[in-house]
């Protein structure tokens, strides 16, 4: 067998790079940038206007960034509660499916009690909204404990099932009487409602819902030791049988924590923008919130400014199909293509790229 | 026709889609490597084969460019999971997410459009029997699905080929010190389960359902992931596991045509509370799944 | 004369600042079975290694036949004609005997069955060619190897510790082969540590001793003991005195233990027991695979027993065979595993939040919360006490080197002030300085009355700093020898099986 030529190879460095880390998500950014301008001009749309739309109108007019910081809750707080999981390696690709439960089960109030005035019912429906999805997310925490079934399969199935579960709620026993027969629940009575924050914008509490949580998260993960405990599960396995960390706990803790996330926004999302239970309730929020985890680096701050990016880019999308005729999947697109270059981006941070001659055949 | 003779007449048909997914998957996963982005490849796929079939292609093209298109994404994948040494999962997720987002993008101007399908081709004398006959009338794809699944059978168990394919995914160590190119063959592997992707993505959208909707694959990527672990990765048991699932997803309107009337969402659930199910039968047999399973699967190798 | 089949001529190699093998002089004859003798860390590997292509020398020159010969590959020292047998074979388990034989060998699958079969007859090497290789024994999956290796039609075979792996009937097999091989024409290159094999079949050997020749001679001419004292050498430095104490109460009871573990390729344990007293260090000898890895977790509590076999481990006197590791810390004991990257330490994190991962009771979590000043000050006490070379303590664990790193380990355990400590491996890969350093601490601890049981493949080792010993052979365990009233060779015999009690007939206890 010939000897490999000399090529690009990855070595491996002492220290993870701090640098690389933080530049990543840059990198990442522009050639996405890149290489979506050209789709868009192979596609024969204007590329400038598609970029004005996207990347620069949701920061200009205030009623434009007010969506994206409505958008933005949402993504936060799923974010948060999926990248505590994602570095102990429990992965829950289900967050849509538990958002779906906490807005059903948020909607329980509305729907059955009508009648009820307080100001205790929206507060009430986010807690049993973070209940309903984190309930969702003990079949998969379950399934991997004792069964030892794979979490990444068993929450996308609870996913695909909940849309079902909305879908029967939603044109049978919760379908609004006076709805015309659309598929819709009652519209929510005011208390049912979470109150604005900012006026005249439809920015409501949970963004400082979302806020709060990020800031748990991060003492969570950052100070306590019942996170340290979950880090070391996720770089080391065979570290937490030595030091005697409950692999079954992390992985409850995990799921648990980012079911409640994903309810608690589902709930903020019937109770607030939505006003009542449809079938748009799920638009994806539970599958962007993988992107916003990974592309802020797993990292409880860095999520602040992944989710206010990718917030932008979707209300950026909705204002490209408007003015640049742009269809909605594109920001799908983009934001896949974000995530491919963000993991090449990071391989720099464990490797550096040196001309070498072939590494020596182990025997 | 009755309830059953409608699931048998349908079932292979229905399972095709899972079945060149999971087959292609499988070829992946024994090399050792992981690629959750299968609904993605077949979503692109399906909308690539659609957009050429709808254009007057013809199928054969529709097809081919639909594995093509299945392999590009496949070969992302592989570049970021086997050059780049990337997270494994989070590179699957990142294709399936780009793969759905393409599709989506590319379909918008072909929301419910048709196209037609293929015509069935009928064994004779075996078509005409009662009951059974139906399952001998199938369409072109799904004669060539079944000699597709007996190749990659007979290629994984006896040729050289899927010999080292198996070695390189029990011990990429050994086999590299044995001489064999383990990330060559991983990448060929992975760019094999992206043709078969696509393929299953353009049999879904243009002769499974010959029309255009969006978000059609519907999870039948991931239940294919599922079913290579219900196989324990072999090759007969992806054929039965796939016709199972296809034989469920028909029951709701096998239950409609029998005249017995079902809850519908609770039918279009049932392959999914039937994955979940008999993966956890699956995984908790520890023995089993270290017997049979790749040593390797998901490991990045290299330094 | 003729030129000898191999030569070396001052040949060596260095991995860094380490110089494993350096001025290597031998010669290897036609037609013979000559042996590498060596402690583990003499540099045997590295050498066969350079022999057989996997690495290039820095210096010296290879001889074949007397003409040059650089080999870059194995795949080309395979066509020059030597083949090689590692100890730790490259088979694939799932596959069958010809599969494994088909992915080196080219030809048909029938005509290499038939070879194969040839082969085997022809010198004892016995195998069904369609057997998978996971039911096959060790001895045959040895021979799997062996007859892969005859096929390329090697003048020279070169086996690496081939009969560590072999209960005693299977080595007398191996060396009919061997006879046969030589009769046949083919040079056998015998790398080895047992002394009684190495003088039983060996025409001559060549003493490797601290990566250099110490002597080329015919072993039959020499006694086991002068052998053993030509590859032990006595350049050792000074040691710490154990004195002498009347050791205190049991801390650790291991009784009758039973074990089968769940994957199929791990060795069963059959009715082990032993205690470890206050004040006293107990060595476990024996080469690797006969059960220390599955051993070391149950004592961990890495792996744990059901309920009902709580009382099989015992420490400080209370039953923690169904316990984890935390909760048997928190008794008083401690452990240094072998592997230190990924089990004794997350290479990902620094020291400092390496030290959590078992120090954490030692108030640097308080209230759930890491008290981040206490874990820095804790980290730096370790680094100061045990000379960790390092930036500090946000270095990574996965940057420092195997030594640093293991006194890491070693101090932060000990920082725990345990009763009972288990040490596995204590100073593999560690320079002489810092193992020195490390044995030290453990007979100081000991003469503090903590109770310490150590696995170690060096038997020097154990000599050095056990006050008894006892011998881990196919999952069983020899009687317990008082280091004062016995010797390496007595040991020695243990670990292969002459003595008869450890681990009699043919993988008993295998699962």
């Amino acid at each position: 067998m010939t000897p490999m030529p000399f090529r690009l190879r990855l070595i491996r460095r002492d220290g993870a790079s701090r640098r690389a880390a933080l530049l990543a998500p840059l990198a990442a950014l522009l050639a996405a940038g890149l290489v979506n301008f050209l789709l868009y001009i192979a596609m024969g749309k204007d590329p400038a206007a598609v970029f004005y739309a996207m990347l620069v109108e949701p920061f200009v007019s205030w009623s434009s960034f007010s969506e994206v910081l409505l958008k933005m809750t949402p993504l936060l707080l799923i974010a948060e509660g999926l990248a505590v999981g994602f570095r102990a390696k429990v992965i829950n690709i289900g967050a849509e499916g538990q958002f779906i439960l906490g807005a059903i089960f948020a909607a329980s109030i509305p729907v059955w009690f009508p009648q009820a005035t307080g100001g205790w019912i929206w507060p009430l429906m986010l807690l049993l909204g973070g209940m309903g999805g984190a309930l969702w997310a003990t079949v998969p925490a379950f399934w991997r404990v004792r069964l030892n079934a794979s979490e990444i399969l068993v929450t996308l199935m609870m996913s695909l099932i909940a849309a079902q579960l909305l879908n029967y709620l939603l044109v049978g026993p919760w379908k609004d009487p006076m709805g015309f027969n659309f598929p819709q629940s009652v519209m929510f009575q005011n208390d049912a409602i979470l109150p604005t924050l900012i006026p005249g914008t439809r920015v409501n509490v949970a963004l400082i819902l979302a806020f709060v949580w990020a800031g748990l998260i991060y003492l969570y993960m950052q100070k306590s030791f019942q996170g340290y405990q979950l880090l070391v599960g996720g770089l080391a396995p065979h570290a937490t049988a030595y030091a005697g960390f409950s692999e079954g706990r992390a992985v409850w803790l995990s799921l648990l924590i980012g079911g409640f996330a994903a309810g608690l926004a589902g709930a903020a999302e019937v109770a607030g923008p939505l006003g009542q239970l449809q079938r748009s309730v799920s638009s994806g929020y539970g599958y962007t919130a993988i992107i916003v985890a990974y592309l802020g680096g797993l990292h409880p701050i860095g999520i602040i400014f992944s989710s206010l990016l990718i917030a932008a880019l979707n209300i950026g999308g909705d204002n490209a199909m408007v003015s640049a005729d742009l269809p909605k999947a594109a920001v799908e697109v983009f934001q896949g293509s974000l995530l491919v270059f963000y993991l090449a981006a990071i391989t720099l941070v464990r490797f550096r790229i040196r001309w070498r001659p072939p590494q020596e055949v182990r025997a | 026709m009755s309830g059953l003779a409608f699931i048998i007449a349908g079932m292979l048909a229905a399972a095709t889609p899972f079945l060149l997914a999971a087959l292609g998957e499988l070829v992946a996963e024994r090399s050792g490597v992981l690629n959750l982005g299968i609904e993605g490849m077949m979503a692109f796929g399906a909308v690539v084969a659609f957009i050429i079939v709808h254009r007057q292609g013809g199928h054969v093209a529709g097809f081919l460019l639909a594995g093509v298109a299945g392999m590009a994404l496949a070969l992302v994948f592989a570049w970021l999971a086997l050059s780049l040494r990337a997270n494994q999962v989070a590179a699957g997720l990142a294709i399936a997410i780009l793969g759905d987002g393409l599709s989506a993008l590319f379909g918008k101007t072909y929301e419910s459009t048709t196209v037609t399908g293929l015509p069935k081709i009928a064994l004779p004398g075996l078509a005409d029997l009662p009951v059974v006959g139906g399952l001998f009338r199938q369409d072109p794809i799904v004669w060539l699905t079944l000699l597709a699944t007996l190749g990659i059978w007979y290629a994984l168990r006896f040729t050289k080929l899927g010999l080292v394919i198996r070695a390189v995914g029990e011990n990429p160590g050994a086999a590299r010190a044995i001489g064999y190119p383990v990330l060559a063959i991983r990448y060929g592997a992975v760019a094999f389960g992206g043709l078969m992707a696509g393929f299953a993505g353009a049999y879904a959208s243009t002769v499974y359902t010959p029309l255009w909707a969006e978000g059609m694959i519907a999870g039948r990527g991931w239940i294919a992931l599922a079913l290579v672990v219900f196989a324990t990765w072999m090759t007969g048991r992806v054929f039965f596991g796939a016709v199972l699932f296809g034989a469920v997803s028909l029951a709701g309107l096998a239950a409609q045509a029998s005249g017995v009337s079902l809850n519908s969402q609770f039918l279009a659930s049932l392959p999914y509370i039937v994955t979940i199910v008999v993966l956890g039968i699956i995984s908790s047999n520890k023995r089993l799944l270290k017997i049979n399973g790749v040593a390797s699967l998901g490991e990045p190798f290299g330094p | 004369m003729p030129a000898p089949l191999l030569t070396l001529r001052g040949l060596g190699k260095s991995y860094g600042s380490v110089r494993a093998n350096h001025a290597i002089d031998l010669e290897v004859a036609e037609g013979s079975i000559h042996a590498i003798l060596g402690e583990n860390g003499a540099g045997k590997s590295t050498l066969m290694k350079l022999i057989y292509g996997v690495e290039s020398p820095d210096a010296g020159e290879i001889l074949w036949r007397g003409a040059p010969l650089r080999v870059t590959s194995p795949a080309e020292a395979r066509r020059a004609g030597i083949g090689m047998v590692f100890q730790h074979f490259s088979l694939f388990e799932t596959l069958t005997v010809v599969e494994n034989i088909s992915l080196v060998v080219p030809g048909a699958k029938a005509d290499l069955a038939g070879r194969i079969r040839t082969l085997g007859q022809t010198f004892g090497l016995d195998v069904d060619p369609q057997a998978y290789v996971h039911a096959l024994s060790v001895g045959e999956r040895q021979r799997v190897e062996i007859i892969r290796c005859l096929m390329t039609d090697p003048r020279l075979l070169i086996l690496d510790e081939p009969t560590s792996v072999l209960p005693p009937q299977s080595v007398e097999r191996l060396f009919q082969t061997l006879q046969r091989l030589k009769e046949g024409g083919v040079s056998i290159l015998f790398i080895s540590h047992k002394l009684d094999e190495v003088r039983a079949i060996c025409d001559r050997a060549t003493i490797l001793r601290a990566g250099t020749v110490v002597d080329n001679v015919d072993p039959r001419g020499h006694d086991a003991h002068a052998l053993a004292r030509m590859m032990i050498g006595h350049a050792m430095p000074e040691m710490a005195h154990a004195r002498s104490l009347t050791p205190g109460e049991v801390l650790l009871q291991v009784d009758r233990l039973n074990h089968r573990p769940d994957d199929p390729f791990a060795m069963a344990l059959a009715d082990m027991s032993f205690d470890v007293r206050a004040g006293e260090v107990l060595g476990l000898a024996g080469v690797s695979g006969n059960g220390q890895a599955e051993l070391t977790r149950l004592i961990s509590g890495e792996w744990t027993l059901p309920r009902a076999d709580a009382g099989r481990v015992q420490m400080m006197g209370r039953p923690v065979g169904d316990r984890g590791a935390a909760d048997r810390r928190e008794l008083g004991f401690a452990f240094v595993p072998e592997e230190r990257l990924g089990r004794g330490a997350v290479p990902d994190m620094s020291l400092a939040d390496n030290s959590l991962l078992t120090a954490h009771r030692l108030g640097l979590v308080r209230k759930g919360l890491i008290d981040r000043t206490r874990e820095a000050a804790f980290t730096r006490r370790c680094i100061e006490d045990f000379d960790v070379r390092t930036p500090g303590p946000e270095a990574e664990a996965g940057a420092l080197s195997g030594g640093n790193l293991q006194k890491f380990i070693v101090g932060r355990e000990l920082m725990l002030g345990p009763r009972l400590l288990f040490v596995a491996q204590p100073t593999w890969g560690v320079d002489i300085g810092a193992a020195t350093a490390i044995r030290r601490r453990l007979v100081e601890l000991r003469n503090q009355g903590c109770a310490i049981l150590v696995i170690s493949e060096e038997i020097e080792e154990l000599f050095e700093i056990c006050d008894r010993v006892m011998v881990i052979r196919e999952g069983r365990l020899s009687p317990s020898l008082r280091i004062a009233e016995t010797d390496v060779q007595e040991v020695g015999r243990y670990m292969v099986g002459t003595r008869g009690d450890a681990g009699e007939g043919d993988g008993a206890a295998r699962a």
